[in-house]
């Protein structure tokens, strides 16, 4: 008997052996130590023994199960293991093959302009104020110092709808609305909006284009106040390397007028081709709100006084992003529009 | 402006800078210079030549060879150019020069003769053919008889010489003439300046004998002056009269005209010359013209004249357009031998209305326009009359004809250091003011600590304190004002809720894939209606550039449209485009038009295409209509949305809603006709346009936390064969009525028409969600509700129920 279960222990390890699959295996732990298996006979078959033998035989058949059963055990667990190696080898994907794109849709490049320098004035404290595209003259031109019969104020350079009405030339009315409506308030101010000029279209005119400006109107606010502003605004806007200078200039509606330069963003003001050699970008127009102008509003000039400034952001998008013509913004080529989706920050 | 930096010396002197470090200066301190134009552009090998003897080539036509004496050499030149003849001095470019236009001269053979050198015009040299006086316009340009052969001829013409480039605002006009600029730069380089001084020996005659004056419109013409100069002999100007005139832009005509514009030019006083007696009468009356009178100017065009229009005449009838230009019938010629210098002050209204009128805009009438320098009309007569006398030969009579109401007092200003300082945030000392004021020779005066200031006449734009200021402020420099920022009321900032929610609106619309498009707000007449969300009157530009821009829109969708059709043009077939931004309906009573916002947006081509797993899909309906919902849903309004079947103009009429908020029809939305799209190039299209205003306008409710449900929901489906006519959301509506409470959600998962369903219906499915937050529900809860939906189903949609 001794032999006989030698002999069967030989055929096990074989036909474990031999098993490729679970599936294998389990037939040969059934076929084997199942309840019709021979060691079950054998275990059967003990009582045939005599009794000082059993416990010897007994032990030994419980030896060898307990060993064809851990040897299984491992078996099972190598094939297990070779399966899902083989299936994993099988979803094996070409992982350079092309993602599926997120289809998101972007902003305008003047709308990123627009918002990253409102952004920034509201971070200080500022408020958007908006107004109608299509003005009075009154608050177009008259109340910002340019009266009637004024050599700025050609019929043949604005759109008139009436004598009396048209499509605001810049977005200086809300300033004067603003004004008005404040009563005497102090503001601090940015008006984004669109605006109209009687222009041919080409690589540098648009009738329709895009300003931002800004008005800050309190006591004691002095042109130190704008220098300040404005550098941080160019820093921001064109890098912390950024320096600005003024420049004297004229506007009917401030006196005194700037014109602010920054240093040359592409050269650091070495002189290149963006800066035409000189190192400076002209950048915005600025400066204190002309006493008429504050007295037309309701605001005594000894006592408040004011800055503006104002930009096209159309002129900030080409410098920002190399953009060499004005027509791009308003074509709506596709291919144009989506190049502006990537964040900056 | 051009200013020749030459010429500029006569008046200041600059150098001891560099010019470019000038052009700085003056740039920083308030006249940006545009550009500097090197006259000579670094031409070398120009001399003079004496042409010794010229005959005809053999060979060819139109050439002459030339044996050219360029200064103790003779040079054989051969010279194509009609007016050449023996005896002229000549411009003679010799080999090793490079003309500006890159041409380099060699010896070389002209139809075999030998050639060394090239004889030039002035063009060739790079001035300008429009300044070349009109004798050598069409060939070379002949040299005076008292040159020298071999001497530099860039010197003879003044060519070594650099032009600033004035970009001048339109306040600087006192910087339109070399003695205003003078003052400037003399003020920015604290430097004394020399004005010319005029000195003639008048005749016995007097001026007053000899012509009469009157003025008959004061308003327009409050000062005139008139000299007489007489036995003027009218020939070429100098060489150095005609070379300055030419650096500043201005051509040589003959030394009457061009001292007049050289007078111009140095003091801004724009002179006229009249033809003493082609005059006739021997007097001058300025006046208004009558309506429809006529008169023939110096460009020999006959013009209609208005009665509002000031003129020069001889008492009879017109001889100039007061300073606008001359008429041809009292014009100096070469037999003048009596002048009459007119120096006046015309009113800026008049003459920048006659200008613009008679489309004549001159270096004139641009002076004029602006206000010329009260003080400086009298003094320019003076400078003209001494010019004659000195290079024309003249003889000025005693005294001028003069008429003069014009107030010629200097505006005083006071003000206080610390006004300046205040509004400027600096500290500068008020001795440091008056500086600056003595530096622009601005008569000034420190009275109780104030600064008293008579302003010259010559500088008009300086009327209030804060022109002072700013004077005070760029000769300090800006550099030195210290960058601070502004100390008011302290306010939050930030946007208004609408427009955050704009922009809720902007980022929602491109997260779901859609670009943000930037079109015009002015249309064409026929795109001016079209799916206009309400009816109103167009609004007319008066004086449109085009018919293509001639209204403003009451749509977004044409533009966007047209943005479409531009790029599938191109070969970019799916396109998915928005839009926020204002229309404008009608006339309000104020005047203007009602402006309301809008957001509109186009769908066309594939709206998913992963093309390697074989997934594509054409946008729909109801692609739009997902994103209108998802918009809504962003704004908290999804509960009050709903759609209804509707018919719109140029949009396809199976396949159009109405966006309704509540009861307010706020939008539309659906394909565009086919008609329309065929006509526009476009595959299957969708679009919708909404009042974004009204809609962002709807308060939202307030977002408030709803309980994680802590008992189990249970989900129903139903499958229902309807009449085809049958709308999703009429079922819909029935099965939330009949639901009761438990009903927590419904919703469409299936539509089928076709095969096994009877011909006129659809079948439908629904899932239905029932929940209680308070306990778990039981079979039976569901069962209830669930057969009440049912019965509610066949009856109210005489639907039949699918098993």
């Amino acid at each position: 008997m001794k032999e006989q279960l030698h002999e069967l222990k030989e055929q096990v390890m074989l036909k474990i052996k031999e098993s490729h699959t679970v599936k294998e295996l389990n037939d040969v732990r059934v076929a084997y130590l199942g309840k019709k298996g021979p060691i079950t006979d054998l275990l059967k078959g003990m009582g045939k023994l005599p009794a000082e033998e059993r416990p010897k035989m007994g032990a030994l058949v419980n030896e060898i199960r307990e060993s064809v059963t851990a040897i299984l055990e491992e078996r099972k667990e190598i094939l297990e293991q070779q399966a899902i190696q083989e299936q994993l080898e099988n979803e094996s994907i070409d992982v350079t093959l092309p993602g599926r794109p997120v289809e998101l849709g972007n902003h305008h490049p003047l709308t990123r302009v627009v918002e990253e320098i409102e952004d920034f004035f509201i971070s200080m404290g500022y408020e958007i104020a908006e107004g109608p595209e299509v003005e009075k003259d009154y608050y177009n031109f008259e109340a910002l110092n340019l009266p009637k019969g004024h050599p700025a104020r050609d019929m043949q350079d604005s759109f008139y709808i009436t004598e009396d009405i048209l499509l605001r030339t810049h977005t200086s009315p809300v300033q004067a609305r603003t004004m008005e409506a404040k009563d005497g308030a102090a503001i601090k101010i940015i008006c984004p909006g669109k605006v109209y000029r009687r222009d041919s279209d080409d690589a540098t005119h648009s009738h329709q284009f895009t300003q931002i400006e800004g008005l800050v109107v309190g006591e004691n606010i002095r042109m130190s106040d704008l220098k300040g502003t404005l550098d941080l605004l160019a820093k921001k806007l064109f890098g912390a390397e950024r320096e600005i200078r003024l420049r004297p200039s004229f506007f009917p509606f401030t006196e005194p007028s700037v014109e602010m330069d920054i240093s040359c963003f592409k050269c650091g003001g070495t002189g290149c081709n963006v800066c035409k050699k000189t190192g400076w970008i002209e950048i915005l127009g600025a400066g204190m709100v002309h006493p008429n102008v504050l007295e037309m509003a309701g605001y005594n000039p000894e006592e408040v006084t004011g800055f503006a400034f104002g930009m096209g952001p159309e002129r900030i998008a080409m410098l920002k992003y190399g953009v060499e013509d004005i027509r791009h913004f308003y074509t709506n080529d596709i291919r144009f529009i989506s190049q502006f989706h990537r964040s900056e920050a | 402006m051009l200013v020749s930096t030459n010429w500029l010396s006569n008046y200041v002197d600059w150098n001891e800078l560099s010019i470019e470090e000038l052009a700085e200066k003056i740039t920083r301190a308030g006249i940006e210079v545009d550009g500097i134009i090197d006259r000579s552009f670094g031409m070398d090998h120009i001399v003079i030549g004496h042409v010794n003897s010229c005959v005809k080539h053999p060979e060819a036509d139109k050439l002459h060879i030339c044996q050219v004496d360029v200064g103790g050499e003779i040079s054989q030149i051969i010279c194509g150019a009609p007016n050449i003849a023996e005896g002229q001095n000549v411009i003679v470019a010799r080999p090793g020069a490079v003309l500006p236009g890159g041409m380099k001269i060699k010896k070389a053979k002209l139809r075999g003769e030998e050639s060394n050198g090239m004889i030039c015009s002035l063009q060739e040299l790079g001035i300008e053919g429009k300044l070349v006086p009109k004798a050598y316009a069409e060939g070379i340009y002949v040299l005076p008889n008292d040159v020298r052969a071999g001497d530099s001829a860039l010197t003879h013409l003044g060519l070594y010489d650099r032009i600033l480039e004035f970009d001048l605002t339109p306040n600087r006009s006192d910087a339109l003439s070399m003695l205003g600029v003078a003052y400037e730069v003399g003020a920015i380089l604290s430097k004394d300046i020399k004005l010319p001084e005029i000195s003639y020996s008048a005749s016995a005659e007097k001026a007053q004998d000899v012509l009469k004056l009157s003025v008959e419109a004061a308003e327009d013409n409050p000062m005139y002056v008139a000299k007489v100069v007489k036995n003027v002999k009218v020939a070429e100007s100098p060489q150095w009269l005609q070379n300055t005139l030419m650096s500043a832009g201005i051509r040589p005509h003959n030394n009457v005209v061009d001292i007049t514009n050289y007078v111009l030019m140095e003091y801004g006083q724009p002179l006229h010359a009249f033809d003493y007696d082609r005059l006739e009468t021997k007097e001058i009356v300025v006046r208004h013209a009558r309506e429809g009178e006529k008169m023939v100017t110096l460009d020999q065009v006959e013009r209609t004249l208005h009665d509002h229009q000031l003129v020069i005449t001889n008492g009879k009838e017109p001889v100039a357009l007061a300073g606008v230009m001359g008429g041809a019938n009292s014009e100096v010629y070469e037999g003048t031998t009596t002048v009459v210098i007119e120096s006046a002050y015309f009113a800026p209204g008049s003459v920048r209305q006659t200008s613009k009128e008679v489309g004549l805009r001159s270096d004139a009438s641009t002076r004029f326009e602006k206000g010329v320098d009260p003080n400086r009309v009298a003094e320019a007569a003076e400078r003209a009359a001494q010019l004659m006398a000195e290079l024309a030969g003249g003889e000025v009579l005693e005294g001028s004809v003069t008429f003069d109401e014009l107030d010629k007092t200097p505006e005083k200003i006071i003000l206080s250091p610390d006004y300046v300082n205040n509004r400027l945030g600096m500290k500068i000392a008020m001795d440091e003011m008056k500086t600056i004021m003595d530096r622009l020779q601005i008569p000034t005066e420190l009275i109780n600590g104030q600064l008293v200031m008579d302003i010259p006449t010559r500088r008009q734009d300086l009327k209030i304190k804060e022109d002072m200021i700013e004077e005070i402020a760029r000769l300090y420099g800006y550099d030195e004002i210290p960058k601070t920022l502004p100390v008011v009321e302290s306010t939050p900032g930030g946007l208004t809720p609408y427009q955050a929610k704009r922009r809720i609106v902007r980022r929602y619309l491109e997260a779901a894939g859609l670009s943000q498009a930037l079109t015009y707000s002015l249309a064409s007449p026929k795109d001016a209606q079209a799916f206009a969300l309400e009816t109103a009157p167009v609004t007319k530009l008066l004086m449109p550039m085009s018919e293509e821009r001639s209204v403003l829109r009451q749509s977004i969708i044409p533009h966007l449209l047209d943005a479409t059709t531009y790029n599938v043009a191109r070969r970019n077939e799916s396109i998915a485009l928005y839009e926020t931004g204002s229309v404008f309906l009608g006339i309000e009573e104020d005047g203007l038009p009602k402006e309301v916002e809008h957001v509109a947006a186009v769908l066309t081509g594939k709206w998913v295409h992963h093309a390697w797993q074989g997934e594509t899909k054409k946008v729909d309906f109801f692609v739009m209509k997902g994103i209108v919902e998802g918009l809504f849903e962003q704004l908290g309004l999804l509960e009050r949305l709903q759609f209804t079947k509707a018919t719109v103009d140029q949009m396809h009429p199976g396949r159009t809603a109405t966006v309704w908020l509540d009861d307010q029809s706020v939008g539309i939305i659906g394909q565009v006709h086919p008609t329309v799209q065929h006509q526009r190039d476009l595959q299957e299209t969708y679009v919708m346009e909404m009042n974004l205003q009204s809609i962002m306008q709807t308060a939202t409710e307030e977002l408030l936390y709803e309980a994680v449900p802590r008992y189990p929901s249970i989900s129903r489906d139903i499958a229902l064969v309807v009449d085809r006519d049958t709308s999703a959301a009429n079922l819909e509506k029935i099965i939330q009525q009949a639901g009761g409470k438990l009903l927590k959600k419904v919703q469409l998962f299936d539509l089928y028409e076709g095969k096994n369903v009877e011909e006129g219906t659809k079948s439908v499915a629904f899932s239905l969600t029932y929940f209680d937050p308070e306990r778990t529900l039981t079979d039976d809860d569901v069962v209830k509700a669930h057969s009440k939906v049912l019965d509610a189903l066949t009856v109210q949609a005489n639907a039949q129920l699918r098993s």
